[in-house]
């Protein structure tokens, strides 16, 4: 596929970066204001609840990381503008100035005070008017550079390793030299194979800050761990599906990254990147805790590979799934975008592999609805780092 | 027809890729990285997804996948049989 004048139809918005998905978010600051915004969502058609059990005693470095996950969410390119409710404003406050700073529209109600029903009488009003807003503004073509684009594989098995992953692989060397925004993690899922990630860092600062997530990482393994972590990790669905060993999963999980693509730089958990290139974060291995902060860091299509059959989707960042095993291609086919099955039978080659699954990237960045995403897979899951007070 | 897979040459393990293979089938194996054919006599049944192995195995071996070390043999396993969480463990955690 020849990707140099390749170009796709997205949402500009009032920073420069491209979505393409217009929604109307309701953003829960805390668990307690779940029902408000869930109940802003009933009663306004066309907004988008992202309801979550957290933000009440967080503090230190968890609760950065939760501020920087919705502020990151509500600041994503996929959102027209966000409602904010927490149950008292201080907070609510801090989340809704982290999103105002890309210049969208974002508006915050306190529950304290007030109670749910005039909360939700205020902030329906407010979310009627950005609905309607929201709904005349426009695509309009943009380079392939402004697509950003994250990947992390789920429910994996050893199809996913020659078949799934580097299907992903191939598209990401195709992306790479065209300046597009991509982001791979994970880091517990490399064990086995961080040589090889280290290996394709970019310089020697890179790799030492790669090396020291992936041994902070270990430690934390080495600390709680009461087994060899079978059944977590890999998990009971990988060994069902005949992945034995976390050096097995992890060497298919590399796969993705392609043969070509360096590793320009670590991200902490939702951090955003500074440029384009590959980047590395520093992540849970858990299906929705990855590809959530991967909307939190901004990325606006995600590259789902799975083997046995993982069904995740998300709120706001559209989650394209691929798969090379025959059975859950045939078993589970309302949950796969992309079928490369063919490549286990000499159907397929990687390149034409690696050209579809761009060929679905480009439809559904112009506005294409994903499998995830026409079953209402809406999994919003905030990475938590340690007890709340 | 291709019955199982293997990422690269000198891989001691290939990946059954299709459903419903009985032990004392003949699989005919494709090395995907160097396009070559390869052959073993299944001694198990073997679930789609799960390893054959292409060689016989000690407890205290080294499986080699991806041309990488995937972890160690803890019980013999003959070339055909099924290799999987029973007889190797990870070398890490």
């Amino acid at each position: 596929m020849d990707l140099s004048k390749a170009s796709f139809w997205g949402y500009r918005r009032e920073n420069g970066r491209v979505g393409v998905r217009n929604h109307v978010i309701v953003l829960p600051v805390d668990d307690l204001s779940n029902a408000a915004a869930q109940a802003v969502e009933n009663s306004i058609k066309g907004t988008l609840a992202l309801p979550h059990p957290y933000g009440r005693l967080q503090f230190g470095a968890d609760l950065d990381l939760h501020f920087r996950t919705l502020i990151g969410a509500g600041s994503n390119p996929n959102v027209a503008a966000v409602i904010v409710i927490g149950i008292e404003e201080g907070w609510t406050g801090q989340v809704v100035e982290g999103i105002k700073k890309t210049g969208k529209p974002v508006f915050g109600f306190g529950i304290e005070g007030h109670g749910d029903h005039e909360t939700i009488r205020r902030a329906s009003q407010k979310a009627k008017e950005l609905v309607q807003w929201a709904s005349e503004l426009r695509r309009e073509e943009r380079p392939l550079k402004d697509l950003w684009v994250s990947t992390k594989c789920g429910e994996s098995d050893t199809t996913s390793g020659c078949g799934a992953n580097p299907t992903v692989g191939n598209a990401f060397d195709k992306l790479y030299p065209y300046g597009v925004t991509l982001v791979f993690g994970e880091t517990t899922e490399l064990t086995g194979g961080e040589h090889l990630v280290a290996a394709r860092c970019r310089n020697e600062q890179v790799k030492k800050k790669f090396q020291y997530v992936f041994d902070r990482y270990q430690e934390v393994i080495d600390r709680h761990k009461t087994s060899d972590l079978m059944d977590s990790q890999p998990t009971k669905g990988n060994i069902a599906g005949g992945l034995t060993t976390i050096e097995e999963k992890a060497l298919g999980n590399i796969q993705k990254i392609g043969r070509k693509c360096m590793v320009d730089g670590v991200l902490d958990k939702a951090e955003t990147p500074t440029g384009p290139g590959l980047w590395f974060m520093d992540s849970s291995s858990a299906a929705a805790e990855m590809v959530t902060l991967c909307a939190a860091a901004g990325y606006v299509v995600h590259f789902f590979p799975t083997g046995q059959g993982n069904v995740i989707g998300n709120p706001i960042l559209p989650v394209i799934k691929l798969c090379a095993n025959p059975r859950t291609v045939r078993t589970m086919s309302e949950h796969i975008d992309v079928d490369v099955s063919g490549l286990l039978r000499k159907e397929l080659t990687p390149d034409e592999a690696g050209d579809r699954l761009l060929d679905c990237m480009f439809r559904t960045a112009n506005g294409r609805l994903t499998a995830a995403e026409a079953l209402g897979h809406r999994e919003f899951v905030l990475t938590r780092l340690y007890e709340s007070a | 027809m291709i019955h199982f897979v293997v990422h690269e040459e000198g891989d001691g393990v290939g990946v059954v890729v299709v459903e419903d293979v009985k032990a004392g089938q003949q699989l005919n194996g494709w090395i995907m990285e160097d396009d070559k054919d390869v052959n073993v006599t299944a001694r198990n049944d073997i679930p789609i997804g799960h390893k054959v192995a292409l060689k016989d195995y000690r407890p205290g071996d080294t499986v080699i996948k991806y041309g990488v070390d995937i972890g160690k043999v803890v019980q013999p396993i003959a070339k055909g049989e099924h290799l999987h969480v029973h007889n190797v463990k990870t070398k890490r955690w």
